[in-house]
This record gives C-alpha cells, structure tokens and sequence, in this order.
C-alpha cells in the first residue's frame, strides 16, 4: 500500500475528553473520597472510578469508528487546546492527537484499565484506603492518555513523568512498609536515570532540526532549505516542495511529515550532521532509547520493575505489564521515521532488546515469587518488543504490546487470583494442586499461558512468530549478520519462555495442594494486600448477613494490612484450603484470556496463510512511514512457514520440559539439578547479582557523592550562609543601636520636651478667676503699652 | 480756669475702672469682687452720659438709655453674682476666691 508521504491533520474537538474522564474521576476520589467512603460505603468510591473508566472507553471506542470511516491516510485526528507557551521557534501546545497508532494504544490503555479497575473493586475491598487507591489508578490512565494520545514531545513528557508518578504511589501504595517504600523509591529513581537519557535525545533532535540556532553547526543546507547563510535568523518560514513547514518542532505530526516527506532533505540533512563528532541520529536515537530502557525495564535499567511488584497486583498487572511499561515500545514505534534513519540506533534497540528477553528469561527459570516469575517474564516480554521495533518491524512490535497486554495482565490477575486463594501465599512451592479449586483461575491461567509460549491457538504465536521472522530477515541493521544473531538470541528466550511460563503454571495448579491450612502468623514474605482481600474474598462467601458483620469487624480491626490477628481470628470460619476469586475478579480473567486467545487471529493472521497484510499492520501504516523504508530480506513462502513451525516447536519443547519436570511436583530432576550445580542454580537464583551490582557501584557511587554533597553543604554552603547571617546580625546590631539611640534619642527628646513644657504650663492654670482676669490685665496693659511703643 | 469738659469726665470715669479692675483682681472677698464689678460698670456708665453730653449734643438719649441699660444689667447681674456667692458658699463654706480653684481641675 503507497500511502502520501505527508500526514494532514483534521481538527476535532472532542478528543481531550478521552483523557479527561479519568482526571475528573481523580479529582472527585480527591476531593470527596473519603467522605463518601465514610457516608456510602466503598461502592461510591469504586463507581465513581469505574464510571469514568467507561465514559473514557466510549469516547475512545467512538473515535475509533470515526477514524476507521475516514480513508487510510487520512487518519490523523487533531484537537489543540491552547498554546501553553512559546518562546522563538518553540511553541508547546496542550494539544492531542490520535493516529491508527494512538488510536490502538488508547484502546489497549482505556479498555484493559477498565477491566483491572473492575478487578479491583473485588481484590482491594478491604483495603480502608480505598478511594486513595482509586484516585491513584484514575489519575494513572489519566497520564497514560496523555502520553499516548499526546501529540507533541512535551504532552507526551507530561504523561512520561506522570505515569512514573503514579507507579510510585501504586507501588508505595502501603508505604508503612519499608520495603515497598523502598521499592517505589528504587523505580522512581531508575527511571530518573532513564528519564534522563530521554530529555537529553529530546535536546539534541530539537537542536538538530534546527540548524540556524547554532552558527557552529556543521550543517549544510540543502537546496530545499530556504536560508542559504549559516547562522542567519529565519524571515520566513521554511517550506519544503511539498508544502511541509520546516524547522525545529516538538510535534510528532511535523516531525514525521518532515522527515518522511523526501523533497524536505530533511533525512539527508539529519544523516548528515554530528555532534562531537558523533552521528548526530544515532545519539538521538540512543538517548531516546535510554528513556525507553528506563521506562520498559531493559539491561540496564529493568531492576526496578521486579521489585515494583510490592504494589497490589492489579497495579502490577496495569502499570507494570499491560501499559506503563510499554510506553518506551510506543515511544519507538511513535519515532519510527527517526529511528529507522540510524542503523546504529536501530541495532543497540534490538540488540538490548534481545539481550534483555534471554537475561530475564534466564532469570525467571528458577524464581518461585509467582509474581516474581511474572515480572521477570514482562521484562523478558519486552526484550522481545524492542527486538520488533528495533529490526523494523514496528506493527509487529505493537502487535506484540497488544497481546502482551492481553495475556500478562491476564497472568497477574490470574497470579492475584492465586495469591487470594492460597491466603496470601505467593511462594509457588507452597501453592499446587490449585486446579481443583480455582477453576477459572487456572483456564485463564493456561489460556495466556498459551499465549505466551506461543501455541499457535493463541495470540502470543503470532506476534512473537512476526516479530522472530522479521528479525530473521532483518537487513536494516550496523551488521548483516546481526539480524540471525538476533534471532536466535530470541528464539532461546522463546523457549525459555515457554520453560518458565508452564513451570509456573505446573507448579501453582497442578499436584497436590502444598500450602498450610489457615494462617499460622508466619513471618515470611506474605502480601499485605492478599490479607485484605483474602479476607473480603472469604467474607463474600458467607451469607449476607454474616459479610456485613465480617467486613466490618475487619474494617474495625485492620487499619492496616498487616493485620494478623483479625486475619487468625476469621481464618477458622473458612479452614484453610483454597477458594476461587469472588465473581467480578473471575469475569475479568476471563475476558482478558479470551481477548489472549482471539486476538492473534484477529489482528495478526499472516500473509502468509490468510493473502493478505494482517489487519493491525493495514491500520498502522499511516502512522509508520519508515515501515516501508527498513529494507527485509525477501524471503520464500516455505521458509517462512519453516519457522513458524520452528516457533511451535520451540513452544513445544518448553511446554513438554516443563510439564516433565514439573507436572504435579513429581519429578526429582530439578531438585537434583540444583544439587549438582549449586552454584550456578545461586547465580541465577539470586538474579545474577545484578540488584548487589548496582548497590556496589552506582547506589554506592551515588551515596557517596551524596555525602560528598553532604559535606560539602554541611561546611562550605553552611559556612558561606553562617557568614551572612553573622555579617547580618552584625548589621543588625548596628542598626538596632542606632535606631535605639539615634532615633529613639530625637523621638524622646521632642516627647520629653512637650512632657516637660506642659508640666511647667500647667501651673500656670491656677483655677483662680483672679489670676485669669489678672493675666488678661495685665495682656490688655501690654497691649496698650506696646502700641504706644511702636507708635 | 476753663469750664469742665469731656476730658474731666473721662478722668472720673478712668479713675473708677481702674479702682473697680484693681477691686476685682484684689479682693479676696466674692461679694467684694462683685462690688468692683459695680465700679467698673458705673465708670462705664459716666462715660456714656458724658460722651452723650459732649459727643452727641443735649437733647439725644443714646448714652442714657444705655446707661439705663448697663444699671438694669448691673442689677440683674448683682442678683445672680449674690445667687452665685452664695451657692459657693455653700459648697465650699467660704466666699474667699483663693479657695474656691475648681476651675483648675
């Protein structure tokens, strides 16, 4: 399909409204959460958050009819609010913008963050925060909106940082823990480091476009840039042949259209120009990319992302699976005209990226935190992302961040719904046999399993098989070679995948149940969350009168999470074996592990098998214009389909390892393997060391510099300050002796002397008529005297 | 030795006001202030009658009938200033004008 090269906005005003519902159900949970918490109970809290969810939802869905009425190239909806301010040639717009990619990604945000909030009200009944929770996970979707549906750098930045925002409260969300707080603090702060990278890229290509800002620019205009002199300040604006605007932007419409139309020479210009000698869209591309590393947990930034699982899970299964984390993919595929332009750029991508998905795959073989599992296989989920996008293929990246959504947040919901049945267990060595009682816990469970091991029922086979194929074929890349070698990195992280994902499963549903019966207070890692909500879930099971009295009685006594005595005190009422999920958490798994199986098939039937470009990759298009421009080895048709059933071997294989070593607890192998290399089973056990790295260096590094900083301020900052404020005091007392004596001195004078004049004067005022009639006398008799004087 | 003129008259006159203004200021008897008022309304009186002699010519009345006036006045006076002798009297049980500083406070 040809499409123009040059994207034409159309302006629509109702656009602001999709990320607007969730800020307004934020503000509500703000101001009046606890008060309506307090007079109508929780349910008020949970509709007000779901009500928005919904009206966001609709509005998403309608623009997305809107937009599919509209011919392919003409999908660029546009709704400009104002101008938040403008200095030169930089205008920054609160502006939204949806194209087909937007537009997927508003779907993905609005309508799985629909699910989980709905999720939620089931998981987080218990909790006494309840609006806070509420408010918190609004206003996430809130800067998730923004960041996708922004259509310049900054609304996007503002949505970058939000999200961050958020994942820290989420994550802290119990922050009287310690460890959670810490762990919030770890994300935050990784994704300072990534955040970083991000704003250095954005100064850099807003530099770079610009050419006249800087006379030491080594640029040289092309004829189809206006000024010829270098350095000299821009008349008129600058118009490419085709009538694109030329010169620095922040917006993504004008950014692409510059880029993407050819008679700019604004790629060629771009290719050409360095910064310190450095290929100036390969530094772009690779500061950018740190951002995205820091935000979607890749080497070297992903260690938050394990740790943020101390949030409730429902937040693990919206921010750190199904959309937060995707924002760096999004970002890619957003920039994908600038990052297609750097092969250098667009290597380190996917080399990162599949470097990434077989390090956590390793990382996740021998993990036995479920939602440890879990994280480490998002991360690895991810790796697998930026491979797509790195190699080019972006719709197939995307592709694969919409059935990721799908199938991980099925898994962690799925993993909260385990962690609730087995009383707040997330130890999978003391879960097991869960099948029997969970039931649709464990089909959603092995639905996305499916879907992640990539069977080809399953929506997982066809993102992951694209985005290996197109990796296999890959030509866009510093190296020829690099394509294979990527490849086959992924297709060992393929497996591991499919490895961990079955052990996981194996382990939690299958065999005996393991798990102790009631709650002894055990001290081991448990999960405060699953304490509240285990709780409700138990309460929901008795009658109705007895789950008034028994939530209750729970609220009276667990300000707190970590109430283990209440918890004892109900946990004989309901014994200890397992129990599925109340009604509202079950339908959301499985909604979410149908919309893992169908999806693939949906969106991503092949060419190959079906004769035509999958639908996801037709709608994307428009927003993709480098998509036709990475060049792919043309490959047969056989040879395509060797791999595809290369991918369901791979699936295969990992799922029969697992089922071997793991299908009801039977097998001794992995206990003996563990015995026999003691070792490596602790290298990988304990991540690599990666977390005790990090403490080494740049936590060390960072501490410190900090207690550099520290002392310094203590002696040199303090010491500059302390001598002002002496020189001051100084001045002070000089000025207080000067006022006292100086000015006090004439103030008191003058009172002093009315003070003595009227003592002297009032003895003058005897009281006696004689002495006044006398005076007047005496006054007349002057009178007279003087006149005759002066005569 | 020439005939009595205004100048004479205005002599007496002076002479009364001043023993009048001199009885004022130095009594320290009320009903003796009051007395020196009398003087120096009579000496006012002398005047009137004389001017109205010299100044405006025999057969006007003007000086006389202010004169009559003045004795009217006096007499009223006389009676309140006695009404007032007489209430200080009573408060301060002495008419001795050195006593009586009220006026001061």
């Amino acid at each position: 399909m040809t499409l123009p090269d040059v994207a034409q906005a159309f302006p629509v005003s109702w656009l602001w409204l999709i990320p607007f519902f969730p800020l307004l159900g934020t503000a509500l949970n703000t101001a009046f959460g606890p008060s309506l918490q307090k007079r109508f109970g929780k349910r008020a809290n949970h509709a007000i958050a779901i009500g928005v969810m919904v009206a966001s939802c609709v509005v998403a869905e309608i623009a997305f009819w809107k937009m599919f009425a509209r011919p392919a190239h003409d999908r660029f909806f546009e709704n400009r609010l104002w101008t938040m301010w403008q200095s030169g040639s930089l205008k920054v717009d609160l502006s939204f913008a949806l194209d087909p990619l937007g537009m997927v990604m508003t779907l993905i945000v609005t309508h799985v963050a629909t699910l989980i909030h709905i999720y939620s009200v089931g998981y987080m009944a218990d909790e006494p925060a309840y609006w806070r929770f509420f408010l918190w996970l609004n206003l996430f979707v809130f800067s998730m909106l923004l960041l996708v549906m922004g259509s310049n750098f900054a609304v996007m930045f503002f949505g970058w940082e939000g999200v961050g925002l958020c994942s820290y409260g989420l994550i802290g969300f119990w922050y009287t823990d310690l460890e959670k707080a810490k762990a919030a603090l770890k994300a935050f702060v990784v994704n300072r480091f990534g955040d970083f990278g991000f704003v250095i890229g954005l100064f850099i290509l807003f530099w770079s476009l610009s050419g006249t800002w800087n006379a030491q620019s080594r640029y040289v205009p092309e004829a189809g840039l206006g000024s010829p002199r270098l350095g000299a300040p821009l008349a008129h604006p600058r118009v490419s042949p085709a009538g694109v605007q030329l010169g620095p932007t922040i917006e993504f419409r004008e950014l692409r259209n510059q880029i993407a139309d050819e008679s700019s020479g604004m790629a060629g210009r771009l290719g050409a120009m360095t910064l310190f000698g450095l290929p100036v869209l390969a530094l772009i591309g690779i500061c950018l990319f740190i951002g995205a590393a820091g935000k979607s947990a890749q080497i070297p930034l992903y260690v938050w992302l394990p740790d943020a699982m101390a949030g409730p899970t429902p937040v693990s299964a919206l921010i750190h699976a199904a959309t937060m984390v995707t924002a760096g993919v999004y970002m890619v595929a957003r920039l994908n005209f600038l990052f297609a332009l750097s092969p250098v750029a667009m290597t380190v991508v996917a080399t990162i990226g599949a470097l990434t998905a077989i390090f956590a795959a390793s990382i996740g073989f021998f993990q036995y935190d479920i939602k440890k599992v879990l994280a480490y296989s998002t991360v690895s989920q991810l790796g697998f992302m930026f491979i797509g996008v790195g190699v080019g293929a972006f719709w197939a990246g995307i592709f694969h961040l919409m059935t990721h959504a799908f199938f991980k947040a099925c898994l962690f919901l799925g993993s909260g719904s385990v962690i609730l049945a087995c009383h707040h267990e997330q130890d999978m060595r003391k879960m097991g046999g869960l099948a029997k009682y969970t039931p649709i816990t464990r089909w959603t469970y092995l639905a996305a399993c499916w879907a992640i091991a990539g069977f080809p029922w399953a929506a997982g086979f066809y993102s992951k098989d694209e985005i290996l194929w197109k990796a296999w074929t890959a030509e866009g890349l510093s190296a020829p070679w690099m394509g294979r070698a990527i490849y086959l990195i992924g297709a060992v992280a393929a497996l591991g995948t499919a490895f961990y994902m079955f052990r996981s499963y194996y382990m939690t549903f299958t065999g005996e149940y393991r798990g102790g019966h009631g709650h002894a207070p055990k001290e081991t890692q448990e999960d405060p969350e699953a304490v509240a909500s285990h709780a409700h879930a138990a309460a929901a099971l008795h009658a109705p009168d007895e789950h008034g009295a028994a939530v209750e009685a729970l609220e009276a006594s667990v300000p707190h999470p970590h109430g283990h005595d209440a918890h004892a005190a109900e946990a004989h009422e309901h014994g200890g074996l397992p129990h599925e999920s109340p009604r509202s958490m079950t339908w959301v798994l499985i909604a979410l592990a149908f919309a893992a199986v169908v999806s693939g098939v949906l969106f991503g039937l092949p060419k190959l098998w079906s004769g035509h470009e999958p639908l996801l990759e037709a709608f994307l298009a428009p927003s993709l214009p480098a998509a036709e421009k990475v060049p792919f080895r043309e490959a047969s048709h056989s040879t395509e389909l060797l791999f595809q059933l290369i991918g369901i071997g791979i699936a295969v294989v990992g799922w029969a390892g697992a089922r071997a070593l793991y299908l009801d607890a039977r097998s001794t192998v992995p206990e003996r393997l563990k015995a026999a290399f003691p070792r490596a089973w602790g290298v990988v056990f304990n991540k690599y060391y990666v977390d005790e790295l990090y403490d080494a260096t740049v936590v060390r590094i960072s501490v410190l510099f900090s207690r550099a900083l520290y002392l310094f301020d203590q002696y040199v900052i303090d010491g500059i300050v302390n001598l002002m404020a002496t020189i001051g005091r100084g001045v002070a007392y000089a000025d207080a002796a000067f006022d006292q004596k100086v000015v006090d001195g004439a103030v008191n004078l003058l009172a002093d002397g009315f003070l003595h004049g009227g003592a002297t004067l009032r003895r003058l005022q005897t009281g006696r008529i004689q002495a006044y009639l006398f005076g007047a006398l005496a006054g007349a008799i002057a009178f007279v005297i003087i006149q005759y004087v002066i005569r | 030795m020439s005939s009595i003129g205004l100048p004479h008259f205005l002599i007496v006159g002076a002479i009364l006001f001043s023993l009048g203004m001199v009885t004022v200021v130095t009594r320290r008897n009320a009903v003796g202030i009051l007395m020196g008022v009398e003087l120096i309304l009579n000496a006012a009186n002398v005047n009137f009658i004389a001017f109205n002699h010299f100044v405006e010519g025999p057969g006007r009345l003007t000086g006389q009938v202010f004169s009559i006036f003045v004795i009217v006045l006096a007499a009223a006076e006389a009676a309140v200033g006695l009404a007032i002798v007489l209430a200080i009297y009573q408060t301060f049980r002495t008419i001795d004008v050195e006593e009586t500083d009220l006026l001061r406070q």
